[in-house]
């Protein structure tokens, strides 16, 4: 009941129009089944001399009908009346074909669009940890197939049962009036042939997905191979690709064979219990026909009549089964959809921001008893650029995605310019904060696009400055189609450095008053690297500045170190504080020493006497 | 955005493709006529049905007699049975007939795709070969099966009316086939322009399938970047067209549908209007009324069947045109007639003419490059003796790679000579060179399967021992004990189970396994921890030991340890000798090393 809500619920806003394609269905039916009809009056009396005999609901219309057009005297003479008929009736038919068809494909469509919209919306402001423990296989999956097999079920099955329906009430009411005892013959294998329908695909299942699995097989050593080519031609190893490929290439072959077999099966079960179907009103009717009992008329009806049942009931089966893979789908877009996501736009909008920062106590945990950081206070000036120094897992990252409310901190408080962040709506806070991430991702269009992402109606001058700050305005122009050139899946392959400096490209376009760079020049070499901090620093406005890196000659030149370990602030300083402290900062600037002197060894054979405090000097 | 736009193919009939495809068909020529026998079997049986019901009205019912009915059931009956097994053979056959057929163009582009040459993969895209190899081949086979039951059946069920129309009254007959030639040209019409609708329809979805890829993978992007609400608007960019795309297309095929009902409805109009005075003039018996209006109902479905499979004519060319360019494409490096009847090809390869290897290479006046008018390399002369260990350093682009894919001969000088143990390795085969290399990759690839298995691609024929002394000479066997089911673990797709430094430790130990007398080792610059960094080092030096050895070298420690080092600049080498040599010359090798040196130290004390 449940699984049914979620459907009605999404199918919100196109009901009525479901309503009406399905009652287009139901009248496109029911001229077809006046169709068989106007032929049994035409053939039995109209050109042969039985008294017109038409029974149901609809006798009445049927015989004021008959009498208006002139009855059958006049009609024998103008049979074209009864062609004509028959033509307006199957034209009308097509009519409300036609309408069903684009209805159910306008609602299903639209709603498919909202879904997908919805989703994709959705999965945009789902908060910062759901995307770092997603997965994105499994996501696009529910995105894309998921998606598709509901709007199948949309489109095609839900109008198609419709149809099915419709078929059986008419049929009823059509055959019986006419004559009981052929109405039984007419239905006595039904039944079975949709229980067949129905076994069939429930138990056809596991072959569907045999053939499912081994496609997937053979694709994945196909992937394997092509991905790796370079191994497999390294080992030698292209008759062994070859026997592999060829092995899991059988196996699909023979078990998607095994199922189209078993579907030979069906389909021919089926057809001989349908054409049996036939057979036995066809013969029986033939004799009641011949003994006088009923008409060549009504036996032809009944012919018709049994012919157009029997499609959809086989149908049926494939169906019922497949509408069990549409209410699954629904559950697992559902679920996405149930996630709760972050609100942009809640606290005050920052104006102006100067960007005084201070951290006072901060504790913040992802897990309840295993904190990431404890008791963080420092305080950075506007215009100061902060370093950040830590091991692997000592918080830096966690640190820094504090400020612009990535995640929010438990304990202690983070202030801008005086004003607790928690009291910032994000918008603006993020707005405010241009940050670089470890990994940034790069976005499949055109690298001048992915510079001016983030600004509006960013001129070309705005992007060329942005590159050349971030020092990558030469490589780009280098290329074959300078800012034009394409990146990510189908254009060139940026280096990490190259990625990290359109990045940062990307961030600084915005001139934003905070900038944190995330180990983000870690790719860059360290002359590069120190040529963008050095342009970075002559803008004209004052940027307070984090930077998290390990590299001595940034971590030097910052007003302040921060030193993190096991999630505490363990020192902080300036370098030349910092150095006189026994501590993580003391050992990394030891290395520098120990280089020296091993360089000095690697002198000493020709050249002694050299002054070894004056090198100590080169940073 | 046209990053996305595909190859369009317009052409018209290509008939030297179809031939080729035939060659496809040759081994199944009596499975296609035999098939094609069933076709006309099922068609003939759909005419005689109506002929049933004629002789049912016209002796049966119309005189009132029931002489004879039981015989006539027998034989409807017996419609029946041959009927459905008609049915059952006809699907039985064309599913065979498609499955072999798409078994074997996998299977000759797979043998194919062994031996094209590096040249072709770099700049063929991965996803683009897969296609070919997947949907496209499916299309080709279910569209040589089944387009021929469609087309078979279709004709021949069209014929037979015909014919059939025209023995029973072909006056009847002439006037309600009128119609005929307006359906056919309609359906003709209908199919194609449904066809391309759905095509856009496609096209458009894997755009938005593109979209939410992006919008997943750069989530954490965009709300850094504060650009949710307009990938949103960029999205229904998409969403949009998606929805008008699809809606058009639902409109075609829902309009051609009621059209050609009609139209066929005129054919029925007719049989009954011209029929039913014929009837009354006793000119035409009931039974021909009865079977002429069936006739004209069951025209219709052949005529659809036939337009779609003319309209899918042009996608399955298409299809097949894609898949040829792949199968037709000349490997870029052969080894000539001469060195394959000596020392065989990759199917057969016959090892016991291959001479032994030493492992003394050098590179004669070498000049390359990758495009024509490109070099890479000019005049370039290395020699390396058996046994040493060159270490390549130098910038991304500066050539080192070049050196490596040139001496594998994953590519050939375009002039120049590169001999291995005196002798020009094109006089030698491809497989006997690449029997006797050891190739560690930047970016470790492992093969779905077991641990063992993987490493057992370094040499098919070892034994579990061996495997385990391989595993333990590089530190893998501890990692790997240590997992629940040992050597049997399953590493998962490329290796996706595994770290990137297991897989690395893996892909030394299926190198070692290899014993080759050549070993090239393009070094991770990734990080791994700081235990298992330790391991890798140790791995390598057991790994060098008594090869000859290339390694595009990033740590330290294992450039220190070569036995010469190469500074490589714009495809010239500038420096060269040992670490001591170099550091004393004080140029780039002196600059990488400072810098270098710092990077790895603090790093060390970083990740301990």
């Amino acid at each position: 009941m449940k699984k049914i809500k979620l459907i009605l619920n999404f199918m919100k806003g196109s009901r009525s129009l479901y309503v009406f394609s399905i009652a287009a269905i139901g009248f496109a039916t029911f001229i077809r089944f006046i169709w068989p009809m106007i032929l049994r009056v035409t053939v039995d009396s109209i050109i042969g001399d039985n008294p017109l005999q038409v029974q149901g609901w609809f006798a009445p219309a049927f015989e004021s009908i008959f009498l208006f057009l002139g009855g059958k005297s006049i009609l024998a003479q103008s049979l074209w009346m009864c062609s004509l008929i028959l033509i307006l009736l199957t034209l009308s038919r097509g009519i409300f074909l036609f309408f069903k068809g684009k209805w159910s494909a306008v609602a299903s469509e639209s709603i498919v669009q909202n879904i997908r919209d919805r989703l994709y919306d959705h999965l945009q402001y789902l908060p910062f940890e759901y995307h770092v423990k997603a997965k994105t296989g499994d996501l696009i999956q529910r995105c894309t197939s998921d998606l598709e097999t509901i709007r199948r079920f949309l489109a095609i099955q839900l109008v198609e049962v419709g149809r099915a329906l419709f078929m059986l009430v008419f049929a009823l009411s059509f055959m019986l009036p006419m004559n009981v005892k052929m109405t039984l013959i007419s239905l006595s294998l039904v039944p079975l042939i949709f229980a067949f329908a129905v076994l069939f695909f429930i138990k056809v299942k596991i072959a569907f997905k045999e053939s499912d699995e081994s496609e997937g097989r053979l694709s994945t050593v196909l992937q394997e191979n092509l991905t790796g080519v370079r191994v497999v031609r390294a080992f030698a190893r292209q008759k062994f690709e070859i026997d592999k490929f060829d092995g899991k290439n059988i196996e699909y072959r023979d078990k998607t064979y095994h199922l189209i077999r078993l579907l030979a099966w069906y389909w021919s079960v089926s057809d001989f219990f349908s054409l049996m179907q036939i057979g036995a009103v066809v013969i029986l009717g033939t004799y009641w026909a011949a003994k006088g009992i009923i008409s060549l008329g009504t036996l032809m009806a009944f012919s018709s009549y049994v012919g157009m049942l029997l499609w959809p009931i086989r149908q049926m089966g494939r169906v019922l089964t497949d509408m069990g893979k549409a209410q699954v789908s629904v559950e697992r877009i559902q679920e996405i959809l149930d996630e709760p996501i972050e609100d942009l736009d809640e606290g005050s909008s920052l104006n102006k921001i100067n960007g005084e920062i201070e951290f006072n106590n901060v504790s913040f945990q992802y897990e309840e008893g295993k904190p990431i950081l404890k008791n963080v206070s420092f305080k950075a000036e506007k215009g100061q650029t902060i370093a950040i120094l830590g091991p692997t897992g000592s918080g830096k990252t966690t640190l820094i995605n504090l400020l612009p409310r990535l995640y929010d901190y438990q304990g202690g408080s983070i202030t801008i310019d005086g004003k607790d962040i928690k009291s910032i709506c994000k918008k603006s806070l993020r707005r405010n904060i241009g940050i670089v991430l470890q990994e940034p991702f790069l976005f499949s269009r055109t690298i001048k696009e992915n510079i001016g992402l983030a600004k509006k109606k960013a001129n070309d001058d705005d992007v060329f400055q942005a590159a050349q700050i971030a020092s990558i305005h030469d490589v780009i122009i280098d290329f074959e189609q300078g800012y034009k050139t394409a990146v990510g899946e189908r254009g060139v392959t940026l280096s990490g450095g190259q990625k990290q400096r359109v990045a940062i490209a990307r961030t600084i376009i915005n001139g934003n008053p905070i900038l944190i760079f995330d180990d983000s020049l870690s790719a860059v070499d360290t002359e590069t690297d120190a040529a963008i901090r050095k342009k970075l620093k002559m803008r004209r406005e004052k940027v307070t500045t984090f930077i998290i890196s390990h590299r001595l000659s940034t971590l030097a030149e910052a007003d302040q170190i921060l030193v993190l370990e096991n999630g505490e602030l363990v020192q902080k300083g300036t370098h030349l504080q910092l150095i006189e402290q026994e501590g993580l900062y003391k050992r990394i600037w030891a290395i520098q020493t120990s280089l020296e002197e091993e360089l000095a060894l690697e002198q000493e054979d020709i050249e002694t006497g050299i002054d070894n405090n004056e090198k100590k000097k080169i940073v | 955005m046209d990053i996305f736009k595909e190859q369009e193919y317009n052409k018209r009939f290509d008939i030297s493709l179809w031939k080729k495809l035939l060659q496809f068909c040759k081994p199944y020529k009596s499975r296609l006529v035999i098939l094609g026998f069933f076709m006309i079997g099922l068609a003939g049986v759909d005419v005689i049905f109506p002929l049933m019901s004629k002789y049912a009205v016209d002796n049966f019912v119309i005189p009132g007699k029931t002489d004879g009915i039981v015989l006539f059931g027998l034989i409807y009956f017996l419609l029946i049975a041959v009927q459905a097994a008609n049915i059952f053979f006809f699907i039985d056959i064309a599913g065979k007939i498609e499955m072999y057929l798409t078994y074997d163009i996998r299977k000759k582009g797979f043998q194919h795709l062994q031996e094209l040459s590096f040249n072709y993969y770099d700049k063929t895209p991965v996803g683009w070969l897969m296609a070919r190899m997947t949907s496209d081949s499916q299309r080709l086979g279910s569209f040589i099966s089944w387009g021929i039951v469609d087309l078979v059946w279709g004709f021949s069920l069209m014929i037979l009316i015909s014919i059939t129309m025209l023995i029973l009254n072909w006056k009847l007959a002439l006037v309600t086939l009128t119609v005929v030639p307006v359906l056919v040209v309609l359906s003709l019409y209908f199919q194609k322009k449904i066809l391309k609708a759905y095509r856009k329809v496609r096209k458009t979805n894997s755009k938005i399938t593109g979209s939410f890829n992006e919008g997943i993978a750069g989530a954490k992007t965009t709300k850094t970047l504060v650009r949710e609400a307009e990938n949103l608007r960029e999205f229904q960019v998409n969403t949009s067209e998606m929805y008008r795309s699809s809606v058009k297309a639902a409109i075609f095929s829902s309009l051609y549908l009621p059209v050609v009902l009609t139209l066929g409805s005129i054919g029925t109009g007719l049989a009954l209007w011209f029929g039913g005075e014929g009837v009354m003039m006793q000119a035409i018996s009931y039974g021909t009324l009865v079977a002429f209006i069936s006739y004209t109902v069951q025209f219709f479905e052949p005529l659809r069947e036939l337009a779609r499979v003319f309209a899918e004519l042009q996608n399955s060319q298409a299809s097949a045109e894609r898949i040829f360019s792949m199968i037709d494409e000349k490997p870029q490096i052969t080894d000539n007639s001469e060195v394959t009847q000596k020392y065989g090809d990759i199917l057969r390869s016959k090892e016991e003419n291959w001479p032994k290897i030493n492992g003394n290479i050098s590179f004669e006046e070498v000049t390359f490059g990758y495009k024509d008018g490109e070099k890479v390399l000019k005049n370039f002369n290395l020699d390396i003796k058996a046994g040493e260990t060159i270490a390549l350093v130098g910038e991304t682009g500066s050539g080192k790679s070049t050196i490596v894919n040139l001496a594998c001969r994953f590519y050939e000088p375009t002039k120049g000579k590169i001999k291995i143990d005196g002798e020009d390795y094109r006089s030698r085969s491809m497989l006997w060179l690449h029997s006797n290399l050891g190739y560690v990759l930047q970016t470790p690839h492992l093969f779905s399967g077991s641990i063992k298995e993987n490493i057992a691609y370094g040499r098919l024929d070892a034994t579990d021992k061996e495997i385990i002394v391989a595993a333990k000479l590089v530190n893998a066997h501890e990692f790997i004990t240590k997992m629940e089911k040992g050597y049997d673990s399953e590493v998962g797709e490329g290796g996706a189970k595994l770290s990137t430094g297991q897989k690395q430790l893996i892909s030394f130990a299926r190198a070692i396994l290899a014993d080759p007398r050549i070993f090239i080792l393009d070094e991770a610059t990734s990080s791994v921890d700081t235990e298992t960094e330790q391991l890798i080092q140790e791995a390598i030096h057991t790994v060098l030991e008594n090869r000859t050895s290339f390694i595009i070298a990033h740590r330290l420690s294992t450039i220190r340890s070569a036995d010469r080092i190469l500074v490589i600049q714009k495809g010239k080498i500038t420096e060269q000798g040992d670490h001591h040599e170099l550091l004393k010359q004080k140029g780039y090798y002196y600059r990488l090393y400072t810098n270098q040196f710092m990077e790895e130290q603090e790093e060390m004390l970083l990740n301990a």
